[in-house]
């Protein structure tokens, strides 16, 4: 065959006209898909407050906070002293109870599993926290993932003590 | 017989002809050489094309009565079963349909398999099917997520959380799914737009797929290449399209059984509760024809490689003119081939059976073992099989072992010695 030609003129005008209309159909896509996510009016609804002041040790409430269930778990001292007796090296997602709690006492996490998103049972599985009935995620007393397909521990969300008898979740 | 010769009798028919040439299209799609030893498994084509016109009636007539939105969904659901006229009967048509169908496509991809239609030069046909399956599954899956039951809800949640396995970007992919921080409004209306397209979409390529089978014309149960048209084939009109309507009647008597005598029975009691974030059913269970692709699921103890490990059971399928080395297409002529065949079947059923159970125990196991076994048969039998198997003598046309010559009793078998006659 004949050597490479050399791009001439008109090359250069299809190459430039093709690339120009390759970022404006990206252009053109993007509001189209960008409105299928969250809105500002969702992302909006920021906090929750809660009282917590009725329950009694090994109690918990599940409260609803951006569409999904957050566990409000007053531990006792046997789910806490169980918690930090953990070798950090026996976890599959290593963490320590010091770090998901702000008060020992109280245990806040999102009531989701981190597998598949069901909400997990309480006071069931084999390590006496939660259990996920859909595909069989064990978690322990400080929602640590000890067995079955869950990759991590049930994620803490943002919150804060506004007094001893409230939290704001987020 | 051959298409461009056709000639509409009449002046008009001629004239339109000449212009948009539909009857040409309908004289091919009448005598279309089909060959003449088709059996009864031959029918399911003809049998889904009426489930997705099925389907697609009924769920206009649903969504004339549906409001797809999170507060009012379960409710006109309800006024739907309660109050529309015939509203019941449209939609427990539209529900068992939907497993109707599920139950002929897999009828129709099992013969496949067994005939080696999937064999070149029908590759691209494979694939289109494929696609359907693929695009069914979609559709079925959201379309159960719209009476925004218990199991609607929590279905929703454990589908769309399977994208949150992907690394890096999973998170934002599903947010964008949901457009929110969970299964909610948002979701519930973009399912109900989507399940409402997909079908039109499975349409047109139901006539790709009808196009490509149309170019080489149907394998048939010897799995042998026929001249067409000849001795060996017959005009789809009538012989097939009655064939395939008596199949049809047959099939609609099971539909109908389940329409109008037991038709929760394929369905879960929870989906008659109204989905609550808050609460996920004891035991969450997907629909029957999912069950053998959610056990591959469960079966493995990672996230990220469970979900694969569940895709890939279904893009295996689409590697499978390549991964069958064989030549030979028909299991009639593969001694070894037909056995692997029934433990292949066998083992999707065991894989349906054990994704219905609890993941625990003694039905893991089982689990893992039909999972292994399923990808085994693909990556390894199906390979190897083909380059040591001893097959046994192909005829040379459908006719000649009726006739005499090289007579096989396994073929004989599966001739309809009656359309000798013809």
């Amino acid at each position: 065959m004949s050597d490479k030609k050399k791009p001439n003129r008109r090359d250069f005008i299809f190459t430039a006209t093709a690339a120009v209309g390759a970022v404006g159909a990206g252009a053109a896509a993007w509001p189209l898909i960008d409105q299928m996510n969250p809105d500002a009016s969702v992302k909006a609804l920021a906090s929750t407050e809660v009282d917590v002041s009725s329950l009694q040790p090994g109690q918990s409430i599940t409260v609803l906070w951006r569409g999904k269930p957050v566990f409000i778990k007053r531990r006792t001292e046997n789910e806490i002293s169980e918690a930090r007796n953990v070798k950090i090296s026996d976890l599959k997602h290593p963490e320590k109870d010091e770090d998901r709690t702000q008060n020992p006492e109280w245990l806040v996490m999102l009531g989701v599993c981190t597998h598949l998103g069901c909400v997990p049972l309480a006071d069931k599985g084999e390590y006496g926290g939660w259990f996920c009935p859909c595909h069989g995620s064990h978690y322990d007393t400080a929602g640590r993932i000890r067995k079955g397909p869950a990759p991590t521990n049930l994620e803490i969300p943002k919150y804060e003590f506004v007094n001893s008898n409230t939290i704001k979740i987020g | 017989m051959s298409d461009h010769n056709y000639t509409p009798s009449s002046k008009f028919g001629k004239w339109f002809n000449d212009r948009l040439p539909l009857l040409t299209l309908a004289n091919h799609l009448t005598d279309y050489p089909t060959p003449k030893n088709l059996n009864y498994w031959w029918t399911f084509g003809g049998i889904l094309t009426f489930c997705l016109i099925t389907q697609i009636i009924t769920g206009l007539v649903l969504a004339m009565h549906y409001i797809a939105h999170a507060d009012l969904a379960f409710s006109s659901v309800e006024h739907i079963m309660r109050d529309v006229n015939y509203g019941w009967l449209i939609r427990y048509i539209h529900a068992n349909g939907a497993s109707m169908f599920f139950l002929a496509v897999y009828i129709h991809i099992f013969r496949s398999l067994f005939y080696g239609s999937y064999k070149a030069p029908r590759e691209i046909i494979w694939i289109l099917g494929i696609m359907i399956y693929l695009l069914m599954m979609a559709a079925a899956f959201m379309g159960y997520v719209l009476p925004w039951g218990q199991m609607s809800f929590w279905g929703a949640t454990v589908i769309t959380n399977l994208f949150s396995a992907i690394p890096l970007v999973g998170e934002s992919i599903t947010t964008w799914l949901w457009g929110g921080y969970s299964v909610d409004n948002p979701t519930l209306t973009r399912f109900f737009t989507l399940h409402y397209l997909i079908p039109f979409l499975i349409l047109g390529l139901v006539v790709l797929h009808i196009w490509a089978l149309h170019v080489p014309g149907n394998n048939n149960p010897v799995g042998i290449d026929i001249q067409k048209p000849s001795k060996d084939t017959v005009p789809f009109h009538p012989y097939i399209v009655i064939k395939d309507l008596f199949a049809l009647l047959l099939f609609m008597i099971v539909f109908a059984f389940f329409v109008f005598y037991s038709p929760n029975i394929l369905g879960h009691a929870d989906n008659y509760i109204e989905a609550n974030p808050l609460v996920t059913p004891a035991h969450i269970v997907p629909e029957w024809y999912l069950l053998p692709f959610y056990a591959i699921l469960r079966s493995i103890p990672d996230k990220l490689l469970g979900v694969v490990a569940m895709l890939s059971a279904i893009f295996i399928l689409a590697a499978l003119p390549w991964l069958d080395t064989s030549k030979v297409r028909s299991a009639v002529f593969r001694p070894l081939y037909k056995q692997f065949y029934w433990i292949l079947v066998i083992d999707v059923l065991i894989l349906g059976y054990v994704g219905a159970m609890p993941a625990e125990g003694l039905y893991l196991l089982i689990a893992r073992v039909a999972t292994a076994y399923y990808f085994l048969h693909f990556l390894l039998i199906l390979p190897v099989l083909g380059k040591i198997e001893k097959t046994t003598p192909l005829p040379l046309s459908i006719t000649s072992p009726v006739l005499g010559g090289s007579a096989d009793l396994a073929m004989a078998k599966n001739i309809d010695v009656r359309k000798e006659k013809l």
